[in-house]
Order: structure tokens, then C-alpha cells, then sequence
């Protein structure tokens, strides 16, 4: 252990800690009522599929803005200014996008009993290999996100004055040991504290931190002048260059969102379609705490804090500006913020696992009692796997495999939202679209050294893109050619078929 | 009304439009302040569009 450890802030810490743990623990008897269905999926993987309106804010409020946002969106503002703020119309348009296609989906999931996306695909076209592409992208694309979640605890509890692994274990311990007991139901009671907790730093920080710094107009000052001694593709506006991939990172951001196993599991758990309704007029609110967060990017500029990595800005901030006791309250905020989403993405991933992986492929006549079995069984896998990835891989590994996990996740969006629309695409098409869109995304970021955007050149005009969103194209394109062959052959047979 | 939905995507995705400092808002920046106002009015438009189809359920 180092010998700066803040004594005030880690028991802060430890309090706030062992209070989610207990209320983690108590969680599997809360929201039970009449229709609790047993020993079932539905219970462990979806809390009883019956949150309100309430839950369901502070649920997908605390999964979809995840504790690694709350360091990473800052990192990224204090290292290159606005761009870094494309953040924030992502996480406005995402909600239209919401309103339009999520009630759907719910209530197609609910008639039919869907847990997952892939369980959606597959009741559509009964389709084994789509399904398996759904279930398998999703699965690819949670994982570096847990890890995430583990890098964003990892970060506060450095800067506790904690070194060495073991602290970080045993949090991802105790917090696979309640998701296990609890199941949804944890990380769904944990959101509430975490929550409130998060609201009341962020905003004891945009007003206390500006005012010791000089309010904002001072802020915005400060950064501005070290981004011109910085230099290159930085500074508080965008450069000209910035306008395309600042909107096409928004654009498919917003579109990838709420494909991930982790979001689609807040949607699937709520108790109706007016649920999601109302949560896309109100979940909007956490965009503005976000839109607060990011400017803890440009504080830390005002703040001259200095900082080794850009990640540790936030705390840095924390440290410096704030009493010890509040830093402490505001780095647990953080780590319990990792827990949430850490705990929902771990149950989304477990329901893919179970729901079509074990169940078609191992065990066709399992029962929805041996479905919780099998799902909570695997989630101590899963839990288990990121924190191995952090601890023996390098964290770099992670950022790269969550980055094309975006691009990937986003290329399940036609087979999970199109059929909504219409009844006609065939899986093959879907199949091939998938294909197309993985490969030549994955293989395009891989050639320009794993960066989101891509340079494409058309003529002597250039533009640079999010490569999701290209590899989203292709997939489109791709899936509608062989759609139309698909449909050609199906007309040829038809009349022979009389 | 289901329109209405497109003009965050329209407000926002363009980005030439806001990308000024002028006219600053409580030591706000216009790109900064521009994209936060956005967020209320987001929320009114998808509440006018969801008043209008309640009912319709």
C-alpha cells in the first residue's frame, strides 16, 4: 500500500461500499410481488420483466452513462476540447431513435418472451446462424465494456493512495457474488444510491469548482489557452475537419446505443411499453449531467491540475478542489457507478450465453428454472473474464476491443430493427449484411490503427467518417442486393411450385 | 407529429451551424450552450409527439 493514502476519503469510501453491498445482497427480495414467476430467467435475467417508470429512469440512467463515461468523456475534452463533446448530441438524438423503435420491440419481446436481441432475431426468422451472429456480437462487444467499467474503479481507487490489485478484486468479487444472488434486481436498487450520489457531485461540482476557478467564462479561457499552446486539432470549437466525424460519431453512436446487451436489458425489464415512452421524455436529464461531466475536462485545464494519464484528470480535479470527505464521496459515486453497469452488462451477457448459445446448441429442453441456473452460473464467468483482461492485459487492449465493439454492435441494428417495419427481409440477406459490415469495418479501423473514424476519399474530395456508421452502409447495401436476389430466385420457384 | 423527431437530428447534426463562440451565455460559448438548450427541447418534442399518439395504444 502507498504511504499517501487519503485515510478520510478511503472511509468515506468503505462506508459507501459496504452500503451497496448490503443493499446489493437485500435486492433478491425487492419488487417480488403477485406475479413473481419462481425459479425463471425472467426473474434473475429481467427482474421479473415488471419495472415501472421510476426503476426503469434510474436503471438505464445508471447502465447507459456508466462509470467509465464519467472518467472517459472528460479525459477526451481535456485532451482535444470539443470534439470530445460529441458525447452530447449523441446522447440527445439517441432518445428519438428510442421512442420510435424501442416500445415496439418491447412489446414484440413480451408476447413472444423474449430475454435477448438474438432471442428477438431468431423468433422472426427462425434463423440459427442469425441468431448466433446477434448473440456472438453482443457477447464480443459487452466484454471490453466490463472491462471498462473495471479500468473506470481502477482509476479512483489510484486515486485513494490504493496500490496493488487486490482492492479491485475483491470489489468485482462482492459484486459478482450479489449479481449472483440478486440478479437484475441488484444493480436496478444499486442505480438509485449510485444515482443520487452522482447528481449530487456533478453538480457540487459545476457550481463550486467554477467558482473557485473564476466562473465559467475563466474556464472556457483557461482551456482555450492551452489548447493554443498546444496546438494541432484541439481547442473550445470545432476545426472544419472535425464537423463530419463530430456528427458521424453522434449519428452512430446514437444508433449503436441501444443494440448492446446491457442497454437492451433496461428495455426488456421494464413492466410496459409506456414505461420506455416515458423514460425517452425524461432520461434526456442524464444528458445534462453528461454534458456537466465533460466540462470537468476544461476545469481541469482552469485548475492547471497535472495529470499522467488524461484518465486521471477527473480525480486529479477531485482531489485538488474538494474537501477530503467529498472527494471521497465522489470517487465512491464512481465506483459504484463501475458496479451498475458492470452488473447489468454481465446479466445481458449471461442471457445471450444461455438463451442462444446453451439452449439451442446444448440443452433444447431446459426449463426457464435450469435457464437462472445456467445464466447465473455464467455471469461469475463473465465477471471473472474482464477482470482477468484488466489485470493481465493491457488496458489499451481494452479501450481498442470497446471501440470496435461500437462499430460491431452497430451492425446488428438491421437484423434486430428493420424486421419491425417490415416482414419480408430473408435471413440470408440480414446474414450477409451482417458479414459484409464486420468484416470490412474491423478490417478498415484495424488498417488506420484502430481509430473511429476513417478517411475516405471520393474524387478529389475527402471525408472522414465514423467508420461504424461506413460499415453500417456497407451492411445496408449488401443486405438489400441480396435481398433482391434472394427474392428473384424465391419468384422463379414460385411458379414451378403450381 | 411524428416529424417533429427529425429536428434534433437536423439541429444537431449540423454542425457549421453552432460551431461559433458568439453569442456567449453565462460565460458559455454558443457551441456549448446551443447543444445543452437542445436537451429540453428534445424532451418537449418527444412528449408533444407522445401526448398526440396516446390513446392510439
Amino acid at each position: 500500500m502507498a504511504a499517501n493514502v487519503n485515510w478520510t476519503a478511503l472511509a468515506v469510501f468503505l462506508f459507501f461500499f459496504a452500503l451497496v453491498t448490503v443493499i446489493g445482497f437485500a435486492a433478491s427480495r425487492w419488487q417480488r410481488g403477485r406475479s413473481h414467476k419462481g425459479a425463471h430467467l425472467d426473474e434473475w435475467g429481467l427482474g421479473g420483466r415488471n419495472f415501472g417508470a421510476w426503476i426503469t429512469w434510474f436503471l438505464v440512467g445508471g447502465d447507459f452513462y456508466t462509470a467509465y463515461t464519467v472518467i472517459a468523456v472528460p479525459a477526451l475534452v481535456y485532451a482535444v476540447g470539443a470534439y470530445g463533446f460529441f458525447a452530447l448530441p449523441y446522447t440527445i438524438i439517441v432518445y428519438p431513435i428510442v421512442f420510435l423503435i424501442m416500445p415496439r420491440l418491447w412489446q414484440e419481446a413480451r408476447r413472444a418472451g423474449h430475454v435477448t436481441a438474438a432471442d428477438v432475431v431468431y423468433g422472426r426468422y427462425a434463423s440459427r446462424p442469425l441468431e448466433a451472429v446477434v448473440a456472438l456480437t453482443g457477447l464480443l462487444a459487452t466484454m471490453p465494456y466490463i472491462a471498462l467499467q473495471l479500468v473506470g474503479m481502477q482509476v479512483v481507487i489510484q486515486a485513494l493512495g490504493l496500490s496493488g490489485e487486490f482492492p479491485l478484486a475483491a470489489a468485482f468479487v462482492i459484486l459478482a457474488l450479489y449479481t449472483y444472488s440478486a440478479g437484475l434486481r441488484a444493480p436496478a436498487l444499486i442505480a438509485f444510491v449510485k444515482d443520487v450520489m452522482i447528481y449530487i457531485v456533478v453538480i457540487a461540482a459545476v457550481v463550486i469548482v467554477p467558482a473557485r476557478l473564476g466562473g465559467y467564462g475563466q474556464v472556457f479561457s483557461a482551456a482555450q489557452a492551452s489548447f493554443a499552446a498546444k496546438g494541432g486539432a484541439t481547442g473550445i470549437l470545432l476545426q472544419p475537419e472535425q464537423y463530419l466525424p463530430f456528427a458521424t460519431l453522434a449519428l452512430g453512436s446514437a444508433l449503436a446505443a441501444f443494440m448492446y446487451p446491457h442497454t437492451l436489458t433496461g428495455i426488456f425489464a421494464a413492466g410496459s411499453a409506456r414505461t420506455i415512452r416515458k423514460n425517452a421524455i425524461f432520461l434526456p436529464a442524464y444528458t445534462i449531467l453528461l454534458g456537466l461531466i465533460a466540462l470537468l475536462g476544461f476545469m481541469g485545464h482552469a485548475a492547471n491540475v497535472a495529470v499522467k494519464s488524461n484518465n486521471d484528470v477527473v480525480p486529479a480535479l477531485f482531489n485538488a478542489l474538494f474537501p477530503s470527505w467529498f472527494a471521497g464521496f465522489a470517487f465512491s459515486a464512481i465506483a459504484i457507478g463501475a458496479l451498475v453497469p458492470a452488473a447489468v452488462m454481465s446479466i445481458g451477457a449471461s442471457n445471450l450465453f444461455t438463451r442462444n448459445f446453451w439452449k439451442p446448441y446444448v440443452r433444447s429442453d431446459i426449463t426457464p428454472a435450469g435457464e437462472e441456473k445456467v445464466a447465473k452460473l455464467v455471469s461469475l464467468v463473465v465477471k471473472l473474464g474482464a477482470l482477468g483482461f484488466v489485470l493481465f492485459l493491457p488496458t489499451q487492449f481494452a479501450l481498442d476491443l470497446q471501440l470496435l465493439g461500437g462499430l460491431w454492435i452497430l451492425q446488428t441494428f438491421p437484423a434486430v430493427v428493420f424486421g419491425l417495419y417490415t416482414r419480408r427481409l430473408a435471413a440470408p440477406a440480414l446474414l450477409a449484411g451482417w458479414a459484409a459490415g464486420m468484416v470490412y469495418g474491423t478490417w478498415t479501423a484495424y488498417a488506420d490503427g484502430v481509430k473511429p473514424v476513417h478517411k475516405l476519399l471520393l474524387g478529389v474530395h475527402s471525408y472522414t467518417v465514423y467508420t461504424g456508421l461506413l460499415a453500417l452502409a456497407v451492411n445496408v447495401v449488401v443486405l438489400v442486393l441480396v435481398q433482391l436476389v434472394v427474392r428473384e430466385a424465391g419468384q422463379r420457384r414460385a411458379p414451378a411450385a403450381h | 407529429m411524428r416529424w417533429l423527431l427529425a429536428l434534433p437530428f437536423v439541429g444537431l447534426l449540423w454542425v457549421p451551424f453552432y460551431n461559433h463562440e458568439d453569442p456567449a451565455l453565462f460565460g458559455f460559448p454558443f457551441f456549448y450552450w446551443y447543444q445543452f438548450a437542445w436537451v429540453p427541447v428534445t424532451s418537449f418534442l418527444v412528449w408533444l409527439v407522445d401526448r398526440s399518439e396516446r390513446g392510439e395504444e
